[in-house]
């Protein structure tokens, strides 16, 4: 496979991927302040913006619904928006259409074009709708990613992409619930959030709280949201794309990196899962941010841009 | 006004909305406000909006043979918060005393030896269960849930008009209709501060879990339904799925030597508390109804022996008999040494020779109910009926006075309700539910509040053309604080590092 499709492909999954996260993670925070008159509207948000990464002096201009809605949600321009991000995964798709069933195009591509309707609608009637329109158009895209994609490296450089996004917009959820300081009710909307809530009662059918919900969230074996089972996911991808795959144990500092996240976790006593907390979140950020980096570097070196000349002036 | 309530005619019934002066209450004047807002096409649009989300969901009750979606109305019903506290301690002090009644009158009886109710009251009940005497359950608590019928009269006072201490259902609705609505109907929330009541089967799994049989420290709680057929199915999932607990059917279960399990795939599973949705006659088919087959086989005798919890419990129908409800007040005082804080409606015992006259002289009047009857089956309200049902109803009181009660015709409250694209006012009731855990009875913010569609109409049975309504409680509880350390930054999400590459610029014709 080309390096420049592999790159596109892995960030066609991240992107997905984000939008998904990130419709998740607004329809909780904005639901909560509708619905819930003991939550603080502005601090919650000042959180949610923190851990999303937004620079202090955009976050300062956006303090309630519907103004991180618009940052967050709708804005086109910024490739963390929900909208930005299908934008962008919209754009590496186009460029490598061949690469992509006809299915996963066609989904990407009509989601692309309802975006304006979609959010105008939003904007007019509550943004629910909207929110699950992106989940129904991710799982739609994951279903076709899974039903026609040919599980060779294009398959597993997708799904490298979308798993490395999850465990960062997981880390990053469960930190706007830390930093909230909520008690069970907050921690039931990070499980919704996470499609996890149903799934986490049946395993612990005991209340809401905040230790399981983390102990669910992080390290659930089986459940496929869970940060370990996305860290899995994506060693797996990446063990099937080193071409000395089950040969020998080559010093590559992606797998590497993974990997130590992936056992941190697995072999961690249940008892010091919360120790330091914030810092374990942040190590995950940064396990993401050296995979990227690695296989940017690894896998999609010969992708790195060119500079374009006309013939004339290259004479 | 604005369009939707151009028009809105006041009737005799005190109205939820306006006062006399015909000026919303101050705490309906933003929910006014709002409303005056909108349009038509506005309504239109959400209403389109609700219907496809309960579709979606299958937020359905069956009926006649069909299912139907749960009817909601999109117009809210606030309570004021000082109102709210008086319902609240009228229903704890409600459910307190009918506790303690069931506890007495399965025991010593010390409220016949007193002469508060008569002996006959108990013994011609037909929800007195005698495999229940003598048996004390775990913590006590005998009505885990109740749902306690509230209706407001002409006057503006709540009045009590029956209690349900059985199977009440209509939680998993209050908890979807408040959904919903927030997601339909977001801008109605500005502005105003609103219990959440999300937590509702946080809180009935809580009160499960403290009535397991002593000494069982992780319980399996288990939810008993009779199945797919049954009216309140989405219910009865609904509450499993929110409490994460199994549901099953009676052919899942079995008894042996007073242990009751279920079958799984990993084997035979010991059940130590069974919310049941089956009624007691259903439930065991060795000691009521022995051609049940919804129920387990020795369910009962698990629960007497103290292996396995009941909830609610076994014979709570003695209580919430009609008959009995005449007493309330009464048992209120007696074991409480309190005045009833929520009055009951005036009712007649039909079982008085004089006074059953009295009602049968007035009958066209009054409103008449089978004791033992819910879901608004077999009510005769006087006023609407026909002379022919009137004459029926006088000889079914006449053939057997014991399982009839008469009451004062309440002209219920009413409340804005959506038809078409105006709101008029329609009668309302509201049902709160109350936890009992044992150490404390605990009311549900809000509850569910039901609204007979037909004009005129007094029946608010989702069963008989009834809709329900969001109920908000207004609070003036302070927001939390937020915490003093914040999560230091994370750093920005990363993007590709450039747009994608599409190639060099080329103006090659293709051919």
């Amino acid at each position: 496979m080309l390096s420049r499709v592999a790159e596109a492909l892995f960030w066609i999954g991240r992107y997905v991927e984000r939008a998904e996260d990130t419709a998740r993670l607004l329809d909780v925070h904005f639901h909560e302040v509708l619905e819930d008159p003991g939550v603080d509207e502005e601090a919650t948000y000042a959180v949610l913006l923190t851990v999303m990464g937004v620079p202090d002096e955009v976050a300062a201009r956006h303090r309630d619904s519907r103004a991180v809605l618009e940052l967050l949600g709708y804005d086109a321009a910024i490739p963390n928006s929900i909208v930005g991000a299908l934008v962008a995964a919209w754009q590496n798709a186009r460029g490598v259409r061949e690469a992509l069933s006809a299915e996963i195009w066609e989904c990407l591509n009509s989601t692309h074009n309802s975006l304006p309707t979609r959010v105008s609608a939003a904007r007019d009637f509550g943004p629910a709708p909207f929110f699950s329109y992106i989940r129904e158009r991710a799982a739609t895209f994951a279903g076709h990613v899974e039903a026609s994609l040919s599980r060779d490296a294009s398959h597993d450089v997708l799904l490298l992409g979308r798993s490395l996004e999850r465990v960062d917009m997981t880390a990053r959820l469960l930190a706007a619930r830390i930093g909230t300081g909520r008690g069970s009710e907050g921690w039931t909307a990070t499980l919704h959030a996470c499609s996890a809530h149903d799934a986490y009662l049946r395993t612990y059918q005991e209340g809401i709280e905040a230790p399981r919900v983390l102990e669910f969230l992080l390290v659930d074996r089986l459940f496929p949201r869970s940060v370990f089972h996305a860290l899995s996911v994506g060693e797996q991808a990446l063990a099937r794309l080193d071409p000395a795959y089950g040969r020998s144990a080559l010093d590559e500092p992606a797998r590497r990196a993974i990997g130590r996240a992936r056992t941190d976790l697995e072999f961690l006593p249940a008892d010091s899962l919360l120790e330091d907390l914030p810092e374990r979140l942040r190590g995950l950020q940064r396990t993401v941010s050296t995979v990227s980096e690695e296989v940017s570097r690894g896998l999609f070196a010969g992708s790195a841009p060119l500079h374009w000349s006309l013939e004339e002036s290259a004479g | 006004m604005g369009e939707l309530l151009d028009g809105y005619p006041l009737g005799q019934a005190y109205d939820e909305m306006f006062g006399a002066d015909g000026l919303p209450y101050p705490h309906m004047r933003a929910l006014h406000d709002a409303l005056q807002t909108l349009t038509r096409e506005d309504l239109a649009q959400r209403e389109a909006a609700r219907d496809s989300s309960f579709r979606d969901q299958g937020v359905t009750f069956s009926h006649a043979g069909k299912e139907w979606v749960f009817p909601l109305d999109l117009i809210p019903r606030l309570i004021p918060a000082a109102e709210w506290e008086l319902i609240e301690a009228g229903v704890v002090q409600r459910v307190r005393a009918l506790e303690a009644f069931l506890a007495d009158i399965y025991g010593p009886a010390e409220v016949v030896s007193d002469g508060v109710v008569p002996r006959s009251l108990l013994t011609t009940s037909a929800g007195f269960c005698r495999p229940a005497h003598g048996f004390r359950p775990p913590n006590g608590v005998r009505i885990h849930l109740a749902g306690i019928d509230l209706v407001r009269d002409q006057a503006g006072v709540m009045l009590v008009l029956e209690d349900n201490l059985r199977v009440p259902s209509g939680i998993s609705y209050v908890v979807e209709n408040r959904r919903t609505m927030a997601r339909v109907f977001p801008g109605l929330f500005l502005e105003q501060e609103v219990e959440p009541v999300a937590s509702y089967p946080g809180q009935l799994l809580d009160a499960l879990r403290r009535s397991a049989p002593a000494g069982v420290e992780e319980p399996t709680v288990v939810l008993l339904t009779p199945g797919v057929h049954n009216p309140a199915y989405f219910e009865h999932a609904f509450l499993a799925r929110k409490m994460g607990v199994e549901l099953v059917e009676g052919r899942d279960l079995f008894c042996r030597d007073h242990v009751l399990y279920m079958r799984s795939v990993g084997g035979e599973q010991r059940v130590d508390v069974v919310y049941r949705r089956v009624n007691d006659e259903f439930i065991d088919p060795v000691h009521f109804r022995s051609d049940s087959v919804v129920g387990s086989p020795g369910i009962l005798n698990a629960a007497r022996v103290g292996n396995v919890t009941i909830a609610n419990a076994i014979g709570n129908g003695v209580a919430d008999d009609k008959l009995t409800y005449t007493y309330v007040p009464a048992l209120i005082e007696y074991y409480l040494g309190e005045q009833p804080l929520l009055p009951n409606v005036a009712t007649y015992r039909l079982d008085d020779p004089d006074v059953r006259s009295d009602c049968l002289a007035r009958l066209d009047q009054l409103v008449v109910k089978p004791v033992d009857g819910s879901g608004g089956a077999g009510i005769v309200i006087g006023p609407h009926a026909s002379d022919a049902e009137l004459a029926a109803v006088r000889e079914q009181v006449l053939a057997d006075p014991r399982a009839w009660i008469a009451q004062e015709m309440v002209l219920l409250s009413t409340s804005p309700a959506q038809l078409g694209d105006r709101l008029l006012p329609r009668h309302v009731d509201l049902r709160p539910f109350a936890v009992n855990d044992g150490e404390q009875v605990r009311v549900l913010p809000g509850g569910l509040t039901r609204v007979a569609l037909r004009k005129g109409s007094l029946i608010v049975n989702s069963s008989q053309g009834g809709g329900s309504k969001d109920t908000w409680v207004l609070t003036t509880r302070p927001q939390r604080a937020p915490e003093v350390d914040g999560p230091s930054a994370f750093p920005a999400q990363t993007v590709r590092g450039t747009i994608p590459d599409r190639g060099p610029r080329g103006d090659e014709p293709q051919q």
